[in-house]
C-alpha cells in the first residue's frame, strides 16, 4: 500500500479512538437526560472532582488542607502515603455515590415539576459549586494521574504495519497511543455492563421505565427520588472512567471540565437518549474531524478540530432533528 | 444628629479619608488568576509576586519609606474580567498594571494610555510596544516574543553548527493572538536561515492534539518549537513523549516552560527545552530572606510550596524590576508617594546592571536591563532551560544571549507604525 493510503487509515483509527473518548464523556450526559430529562451541564465537572479526588485518595491528600491550615493555623498536607488504586477508585465511587444523594437531595428534589431549563440552570450552579468545591477540597496545582494503564505508541503495532508499505517507501509505521486502545476496550465493557444493568436487574428495568414514562412508573410505585439517585450514581462513575481516561493523558486539572464541550456534538449527532447512539456519534464525529483536518485543515490555517465536529453534527441534524438514535419527538394538537 | 453636625462629621470623614488616601501606601495592583483552568499557573506567578511586596514591605519597611499596597484581583484569565479589574483598581492610585495576558494586554493599552498609567507586559502582549515612540505607556522588558522566536532559532543554530539550510521546524502554536505573534518572525528568519516552516495550530483549551502531532509523526520536522499554554502544554508534551520525538529538539517558549508542564508526562519529558528571560530554581540568597521575613513570619501569599518554580520567580523578578522601577521614580522626582505618571518615567529610565542585581539577591538571575525612552522592550535577551525529569528540575544550559536585531528591528518598526497610524498617533522625539 501507498504511505498516503497508510496515513489515511492511521487517521481513521485514531479519529475512532478519539471518538471513543467523547463518547465516554456523552455518556453521562445521555444516562441522565434519559432518566430524568435533564441536561446536565456539571458533567464536565463531575468527570473532574471524580479524576481530583482520586488523585487525592491515591496521594493521601488532606482533603480541604488549605481551608484547615488557614483557619487553624496547622500544616497538615497528607495524611500519609495514600492508598492502592483499586481502593481509591472504590472509595471515590462512593464519593459519588454521596454526591449523588447530596444532589438530589438539596437540589433535584426542590425542583420536582419544573420547567427543563430550571433544572438545566440548576446544573449550571452545581458546576460552578463542584469546581470551587473540588479546588477548596484538593486545591488547584496539576496533578499527576497514575492508575497503572500503559500509554504511548504501540511498538508492536508500528512492525506489523511497517511491511504494510510498498518496497522502497519512507514508512515508519502506523501510529495508535495504547492508551485509547485501553479506552476503547473500558468503553465496551461500559457500554456492555450498563446494558445488562438496564436489562436484566430490577433498578435496571425501573430505570427504563422511568426513562419511558415519569407518571406511569409513578403509578406502578417506582420511586422518582431513588432513580434520580441511582442515575445520578451511575453518571458520576462514568464521569469517573472519563475522568481517568482523560487526567491520565494530561494530568488532572481544572480544564479537565472543558472536555464537556467535545460531548456537545456528539449528543447532537448520536441523539441525547440512546447510549448506542452516544457511541456511534463519538465515532462519527471523532473519525470525521480527524480526516478532515488531515485532508483540508492544511490548506486553510489548520485547527479545524473544534469548529467542524459542531459542522458535521448540523449537518446530520437537518437529516435526522432528533439525532441519529434519538427518539422521535410527536406533539399531537 | 441635626443636619448641619451629620454633614460636618461627613466633610470630616471626606477629609480624613482622603487624607489618608494622598499618605497612603504605594499600590501595586495584581491581576491574577487562582481559579479556573489556567489556575495552576496564575497561583505561583501570583504568589511570587505577592511576596517579593511582601519582602520589600517586612524587611525594608517599605520602598523609600512608603509602605506597598498589594490589590489583587482575580481575572480567571479572562479577558473581559481582567477590564473590570483594572476599572475597579484604578481609581485607587494604581501604579503600574502587569495583566498577565496577552488578550487583557491588548485591551488595556488604548485604556491605559489615555489614563497615564503604565502597563508591564514581562514577555507577553503586544510585541511592537517595544517601541517607545509609540507607546509611551506600555513596556514589555526583558524580553517579547520576537525576541523569543529568534533566540530559539538562534540556539537550533548552534546545535546545527550553524547552519539550518534544508532544515524542517515545526511551529505548535496555540490558535490565539499569543500564539500567532512569533509566526512572522520565523518565516523572516526561514527567509534568512533556509529553514522550511510547518506551521501547526491548536485550539483552545488543547486538550486534543493528536492530529497535529500525527502529522508531526509523519514529517518528522528536525526540530519543534510551542507558543502554548496551560492544558495544551502538558498534552503536547505528552504526545510528543506518546511519539517518541527526540525531546531536546523540542522547545518552547517561556510560557511553556514550568514545572506544571513536565511534570504530568513523568520520564519521558526528559530533555524538554525552553527559553526563559530569568533563573531557575531556589539557589539565590533573595530566597533566604523570603523563607525568613515571609513564609516563616506566616505571610507568604500560598503554602510556601510554590518557591523556587519557574512561574514564582518570574512572578518575583516581575516584582523586583516594578519596585526598582518605583524607587527609580522617587529618585527622579524627589518624591517618595509617587503617582502613576511618575511611575512611567521611573520605568523608562530603568536601569539594573549585575552589581544591583547581586545587592538585590539576584546575581545572574537576568540579563542587565536598560530601558529607555525609544526602546521599552529592554535587552530582548534569553536563555535555554533543560528540564532533568530525575530531580525534577530545570537549569540553564546556555548563557543569556541576545535575539537576532537585524531581523526584529524592522518588523517591530514595522507593526508600530502600523499602530500609530491606525490610532492617529504622532511618534514621541525620542
Amino acid at each position: 500500500m501507498s504511505p498516503v493510503v497508510l496515513n489515511t487509515i492511521e487517521v481513521i483509527l485514531n479519529g475512532l479512538m478519539t471518538g471513543v473518548m467523547y463518547s465516554l464523556v456523552a455518556l453521562g450526559f445521555v444516562l441522565i437526560f434519559k432518566a430524568s430529562g435533564i441536561f446536565n451541564y456539571a458533567q464536565g465537572v463531575l468527570a473532574l472532582f471524580a479524576a481530583l479526588t482520586l488523585v487525592g485518595f491515591q496521594t493521601g491528600q488532606v482533603p480541604f488542607a488549605h481551608v484547615i491550615n488557614a483557619t487553624f493555623g496547622t500544616d497538615y498536607h497528607h495524611w500519609g502515603e495514600g492508598m492502592n488504586t483499586v481502593l481509591a477508585i472504590l472509595l471515590t465511587m462512593a464519593v459519588m455515590v454521596l454526591l449523588a444523594w447530596l444532589v438530589e437531595r438539596l437540589v433535584l428534589r426542590h425542583l420536582v415539576n419544573q420547567e427543563p431549563i430550571i433544572l438545566f440552570m440548576a446544573t449550571i450552579g452545581l458546576a460552578f459549586f463542584l469546581e470551587g468545591l473540588g479546588d477548596l477540597m484538593w486545591g488547584a496545582n496539576i496533578k499527576v494521574l497514575d492508575v497503572g494503564l500503559p500509554s504511548g505508541g504501540s511498538f508492536w503495532w508500528e512492525d506489523v504495519t511497517r511491511t504494510w508499505a510498498a518496497e522502497g517507501t519512507e514508512y515508519w509505521g502506523m501510529y495508535i497511543d495504547v492508551l485509547d486502545v485501553w479506552a476503547a476496550g473500558i468503553a465496551v465493557v461500559l457500554v456492555v455492563v450498563l446494558t445488562l444493568f438496564s436489562q436484566y436487574t430490577e433498578t435496571g428495568r425501573a430505570l427504563r421505565a422511568v426513562a419511558d414514562d415519569h407518571q406511569a412508573a409513578l403509578t406502578v410505585g417506582i420511586s422518582l427520588r431513588t432513580i434520580w439517585v441511582v442515575v445520578w450514581s451511575i453518571a458520576g462513575f462514568v464521569a469517573l472512567v472519563a475522568g481517568i481516561m482523560w487526567g491520565a493523558k494530561s494530568g488532572v486539572q481544572f480544564s479537565l471540565s472543558l472536555i464537556a464541550l467535545k460531548a456537545l456534538p456528539v449528543l447532537i449527532l448520536g441523539g441525547f437518549t440512546s447510549i448506542p447512539g452516544a457511541i456511534v456519534g463519538g465515532l462519527i464525529i471523532g473519525v470525521g474531524e480527524k480526516l478532515f483536518e488531515f485532508a483540508i485543515g492544511p490548506m486553510i490555517g489548520g485547527a479545524t478540530e473544534n469548529w467542524f465536529a459542531y459542522v458535521l453534527a448540523l449537518f446530520f441534524l437537518m437529516f435526522r432533528p432528533q439525532g441519529l438514535f434519538g427518539e422521535r419527538i410527536i406533539e399531537r394538537v | 444628629m441635626n443636619l448641619k453636625t451629620l454633614t460636618t462629621a461627613t466633610v470630616a470623614a471626606s477629609m480624613a479619608l482622603g487624607a489618608g488616601i494622598a499618605s497612603a501606601d504605594l499600590t501595586f495592583p495584581s491581576l491574577s488568576y487562582r481559579t479556573g483552568p489556567y489556575a495552576p499557573n496564575g497561583i505561583p506567578f501570583a504568589d511570587g509576586y505577592a511576596d517579593y511586596f511582601t519582602l520589600i514591605n517586612e524587611r525594608d519597611g517599605g520602598i523609600g519609606g512608603e509602605m506597598i499596597n498589594l490589590v489583587e484581583c482575580e481575572t480567571g484569565y479572562n479577558t473581559e474580567k481582567g477590564v473590570e479589574c483594572y476599572e475597579s483598581t484604578k481609581g485607587q492610585g494604581s501604579l503600574v498594571y502587569q495583566p498577565l495576558s496577552t488578550g487583557i494586554t491588548y485591551q488595556l493599552i488604548p485604556k491605559a494610555t489615555a489614563d497615564g498609567i503604565p502597563v508591564h507586559s514581562m514577555g507577553y502582549g503586544r510585541t511592537s510596544a517595544a517601541n517607545g515612540k509609540v507607546f509611551s505607556n506600555i513596556f514589555n522588558y526583558p524580553g517579547n516574543y520576537w525576541d523569543a522566536a529568534s533566540i530559539i532559532v538562534k540556539h537550533i543554530l548552534d546545535q546545527e553548527g550553524g547552519d539550518l539550510s534544508g532544515k524542517s521546524l515545526a511551529l505548535v502554536y496555540h490558535n490565539s493572538a499569543y500564539g500567532k505573534e512569533p509566526i512572522r518572525t520565523l518565516e523572516e528568519l526561514a527567509k534568512k536561515h533556509g529553514y522550511s516552516l510547518t506551521l501547526l495550530a491548536v485550539d483552545h483549551p488543547g486538550q486534543e492534539q493528536k492530529s497535529q502531532w500525527l502529522q508531526i509523526r509523519r514529517e518528522r520536522p528536525d526540530y519543534v518549537m510551542m507558543w502554548g499554554w496551560g492544558v495544551m502544554n502538558q498534552v503536547a508534551i505528552q504526545e510528543a513523549v506518546n511519539i517518541r520525538y527526540p525531546m531536546d529538539h523540542f522547545i518552547g517558549v517561556w510560557w511553556s516552560a514550568s514545572e506544571n508542564d513536565v511534570i504530568p508526562a513523568g520520564e519521558g519529558a526528559n530533555g524538554y527545552k525552553a527559553i526563559n528571560f530569568h533563573g531557575v530554581g531556589d539557589g539565590f540568597p533573595i530566597y533566604d530572606d523570603i523563607r525568613k521575613y515571609v513564609v516563616d513570619a506566616g505571610k507568604a501569599a500560598g503554602d510556601g510550596s510554590n518557591l523556587g518554580t519557574v512561574l514564582y520567580n518570574r512572578g518575583m523578578y516581575a516584582a523586583m524590576l516594578a519596585v526598582e522601577a518605583a524607587r527609580t521614580a522617587q529618585e527622579i522626582h524627589g518624591v517618595s508617594a509617587i503617582n502613576p505618571a511618575q511611575m512611567r518615567d521611573g520605568m523608562e529610565a530603568l536601569k539594573i546592571d549585575q552589581a544591583r542585581m547581586a545587592e538585590l539577591g539576584l546575581p545572574d538571575f537576568g540579563p542587565d536591563i536598560n530601558v529607555t525612552c525609544a526602546n521599552h522592550g529592554g535587552p530582548g535577551e534569553g536563555a535555554i532551560q533543560q528540564w532533568d525529569a530525575a530531580s525534577q528540575s530545570w537549569s540553564l544550559i546556555t548563557d543569556f544571549v541576545g535575539s537576532d536585531r537585524e531581523v526584529i528591528d524592522p518588523l517591530i518598526a514595522e507593526d508600530s507604525a502600523a499602530f500609530a497610524a491606525e490610532n492617529n498617533i504622532t511618534p514621541r522625539d525620542c
